[in-house]
């Protein structure tokens, strides 16, 4: 075996082949299975896609970097369970480009944080956490409320997303712009448009408290308004691996 | 540093300004509505730069022949100031992002002062700014030492190295502009990933020409490292990176993977980023640097061997502990924690390795500052890794994950083992390149190795108790068999560490400033007459009879 690598390490070339090949190993075998092995990912057929307010709330929670403090992943251990609700399945972030289930809990986990908190309590929260938790040490993100959305590209971004796999039909492509002002104005007829396209439980709420204008924290108290609320399928199915 | 290229190297230099100039600009009209529009400037103007350089230095006559007789050096001396200075913005970040976690009042209502975007400019500030360059710096010099011949030419390696460091740059304005992948440790958008591809194949082509022309008949041991970083690092980053933009005119793009095979790639990503970014390359440096500085040769050719081998083969399995207890099938799980649990065995071999390798030269150790950096980077290299494995257990792993432990084993292992092998090995490089006989001041690495060696310990105790008060609190039930802490409980339990946290930075920063000011009085120091070594210089250029005494 030595006398091998003392050869080997008189050939450039092949030195380099090695190092590709005994390192390919290990990730070809744990990940390219999991593109192939159905049990990987649950079915769950009554799952929605995020609604373009949403995918801009997601790309404003990862602009401020939230998931360097907050995971979306409930492990399987009792005191999460308890603590954060059902762990979380697979498939729940089966359209979560990237995902983020994060590393580290300086704040708590969000995978479930959904309906827990009214939009005033979040808009509070977002815009000075020791308005609403004096102990928090949260940064205040006062900038989401002064803000305006951006969304004449939402279009290009739903398009992108589909390229990588998530159902949007090109009629949701089509009015993405149209029905992310429409779920941050329950007044408007734009309104109507976003249940029509995105279903009748799509949360269409003035999220920031603020009429006429669709601010950044419309789209970010959206986004966290339908964490763990894209299926039901973790409430229906039994949680038998808890430990 | 033009007027030491070619004419024909002084020609692709401008073709290379000159499609830089046009991609800047390209993506600064197509992106004039996004931010990346600002990026195509900061690339134009990188390009403009090297246009202005590359006129100025227009006229300078052709380097002369004989520099063929020597080893180029020059793009490593510039690396190793580059290396400097990262580390303390990365690290004067770092310490100021951990005082934001103690007083988050302490900050100004600006998006880009927001904790979120600063963490990653830590983080890449560290790992791709201080790190990186370290890489870059010392494997191009320890490429030409152990095969004894030149670098191929002098165009390449300027390339990689303020390619590279446009990368860094592009990646921390990002973070501060709010573009990020969110991917950890691979945050920069497509178009910077892209680019740091090109600069790797570039890198990766420096290595194999030297390599091919090497005097040496074997490839030491430090350039097997370097090169399964190198190549590692590729094949990584090309991966996990894989996106589809919003359009060429959007900073943003989609990742290709979603939910559990994203998670498990940025995971094989990440853990490995960790083995071949901040762990092979610095064995790199460590198998070379540490010896010479010992004047010892390596303890175990075959244990350097079947390390080796152990490191590039088993860390790629290790990814998948990160993701304990997760939505990840169990199978993958069981997987990293096997391997990552074996894996101790080739890292301790690397460690014991470096540490046997001090025997008859323990009081060198004593008296030289720059050695006991490097000996006590291995003693970290082997606690880290130890430590390691046991948070791959998966029952220790229910505990120690999500929390600050994490944290404070991350920081054993960049403070302790990178930082201190990298400050060790540039404290000893620094004279060798620039010809002067000692550091300016050796009294100040002794204060710098007292500092990072205390800033350390304050720092990864802190994260050690708060981490594992933190996972004992969340799991933590009352006689009534409920939940006894809320979350806030356990936060207001973290302050005290945050604030210990902040300090142990700060020691470490300060030692990191003391390293700066040190190696630059070093190069402003008198060179002394007749200071040109006889036997560093590559082989085949020298005359015959000083062949026979060349013994590097």
């Amino acid at each position: 075996m030595f006398n091998f690598h003392y050869r080997l390490e008189r050939n450039a070339i092949g030195f380099v082949l090695a190092i590709i090949v005994v390192a390919s190993i290990g990730g070809f075998i744990e990940i390219a299975p999991l593109f192939t092995i159905d049990e990987t990912v649950e079915k769950a057929p009554d799952m929605r896609v995020y609604t373009p307010l949403e995918v801009a709330g997601r790309n404003i929670y990862i602009r401020e970097g939230c998931y360097a403090c907050h995971s979306q992943m409930i492990r399987t251990l009792r005191d999460e369970v308890e603590r954060y609700g059902p762990y979380s399945l697979a498939v729940e972030s089966k359209y979560d480009h990237p995902m983020l289930w994060g590393s580290k809990r300086t704040g708590p986990d969000l995978a479930r944080v959904g309906g827990k908190y009214s939009n005033d309590w979040m808009t509070a929260h977002l815009n000075n956490p020791r308005d609403v938790v004096p102990e928090s040490n949260m940064p205040a993100y006062r900038w989401l409320l002064r803000n305006q959305l951006k969304t004449d590209d939402l279009g290009e971004h739903l398009a992108a997303l589909r390229a990588v796999g998530v159902p949007y039909t090109d009629d949701m492509i089509a009015n993405a712009p149209k029905d992310a002002l429409g779920q941050a104005s329950p007044d408007t007829d734009l309104a109507a448009g976003v249940t029509e396209r995105y279903g009748d439980n799509t949360d269409v709420s003035l999220f920031d408290g603020k009429q006429g204008e669709v601010t950044e924290m419309d789209a970010l108290v959206a986004y966290l308004q339908v964490l763990g609320h894209l299926t039901d399928v973790a409430h229906t199915t039994p949680q038998n691996e808890v430990e | 540093m033009i007027s030491q290229l070619t004419r024909s190297e002084r020609i692709l230099a401008a073709f290379t300004f000159l499609t830089l100039i046009c991609f800047g600009v390209a993506m600064a009209a197509a992106g004039r509505d996004d931010l990346i529009g600002t990026h195509g400037w900061v690339i134009a103007l990188g390009g403009m730069a090297g246009v202005i350089a590359l006129l100025r230095a227009y006229d300078a006559p052709e380097p002369s022949p004989s520099r063929l007789s020597e080893y180029y050096d020059d793009p490593s001396k510039v690396g190793i100031i580059l290396t400097l200075v990262w580390g303390v913005i990365g690290m004067l970040v770092g310490v100021w992002v951990a005082a934001l976690l103690a007083w988050p009042e302490l900050t100004i209502d600006a998006a880009w002062a927001g904790f979120g975007r600063l963490r990653p400019v830590h983080t890449s500030g560290v790992i791709f700014g201080f790190g990186g360059n370290a890489l870059i710096a010392t494997s191009l010099h320890v490429l030409q030492r152990t095969t004894r011949a030149r670098l191929p030419d002098q165009f390449s390696p300027w390339f990689v190295l303020f390619g590279y460091n446009l990368f860094c740059v592009l990646a921390a304005s990002g973070y501060l502009m709010g573009i990020t992948q969110s991917k950890e440790y691979a945050e920069p958008e497509w178009y910077a990933d892209i680019w740091l591809v090109v600069v790797w194949v570039v890198y990766f082509s420096i290595y194999i020409r030297t390599l091919m022309r090497r005097k040496e008949p074997h490839i030491y041991v430090a350039n097997w490292y370097y090169m399964a970083f190198i190549l590692v690092v590729a094949l990584l980053h090309i991966i996990n990176n894989l996106a589809v933009p919003v359009s060429l005119g959007h900073a943003k793009s989609y990742s290709l993977f979603s939910g559990v095979q994203d998670a498990m790639t940025q995971w094989w990503y990440g853990h490995n980023a960790v083995a071949f970014f901040l762990t092979a390359g610095f064995l790199g440096m460590m198998y070379y640097y540490l010896p010479k500085r010992a004047g010892r040769p390596i303890y175990s050719y075959r244990t350097s061997i079947i390390s080796f081998w152990g490191i590039t083969f088993m860390y790629m399995w290790a990814g998948s502990h990160h993701l304990h207890y997760t939505a990840l099938p169990h199978w993958v799980q069981s997987l990293g924690m096997a391997f990552s649990v074996v894996l101790l065995v080739p890292s301790w071999a690397s460690a014991g390795n470096a540490l046997l390798t001090l025997n008859g030269a323990w009081h060198k150790v004593r008296d030289d500052a720059v050695l006991r950096f490097m000996m006590l980077a291995a003693i970290f290299y082997g606690l880290a890794t130890f430590e390691g494995s046991f948070m791959a257990i998966r029952a220790v792993n229910s505990l120690s994950h999500y929390t600050d432990w994490t944290i404070g084993h991350v920081h054993a292992g960049a403070l302790g083992w990178v930082a201190m092998i990298t400050y060790g090995s540039l404290y000893a490089l620094t004279p060798w390149l620039w010809k002067r006989p000692a550091l300016y001041s050796p009294k100040l690495v002794e204060w710098h190795f007292w500092l990072a060696l205390s800033g350390t310990i304050v720092y990864v105790f802190a994260m050690w108790n708060s981490g594992v008060v933190q996972g004992l609190m969340w799991r933590t039930y009352n006689d009534s068999g409920t939940l006894n802490y809320t979350f806030v409980d356990s936060l207001v339990a973290m302050h005290p560490y945050y604030i210990a946290r902040a300090f142990g930075g700060l020691l470490f920063l300060i030692g990191a400033v003391i390293a700066l000011y040190n190696i630059v009085m070093t190069i402003r120091s008198p060179v002394p007459v007749a200071s040109e070594s006889a036997s560093d210089v590559p082989l085949g250029w020298q005359p015959a009879a000083t062949i026979a005494q060349a013994g590097e």
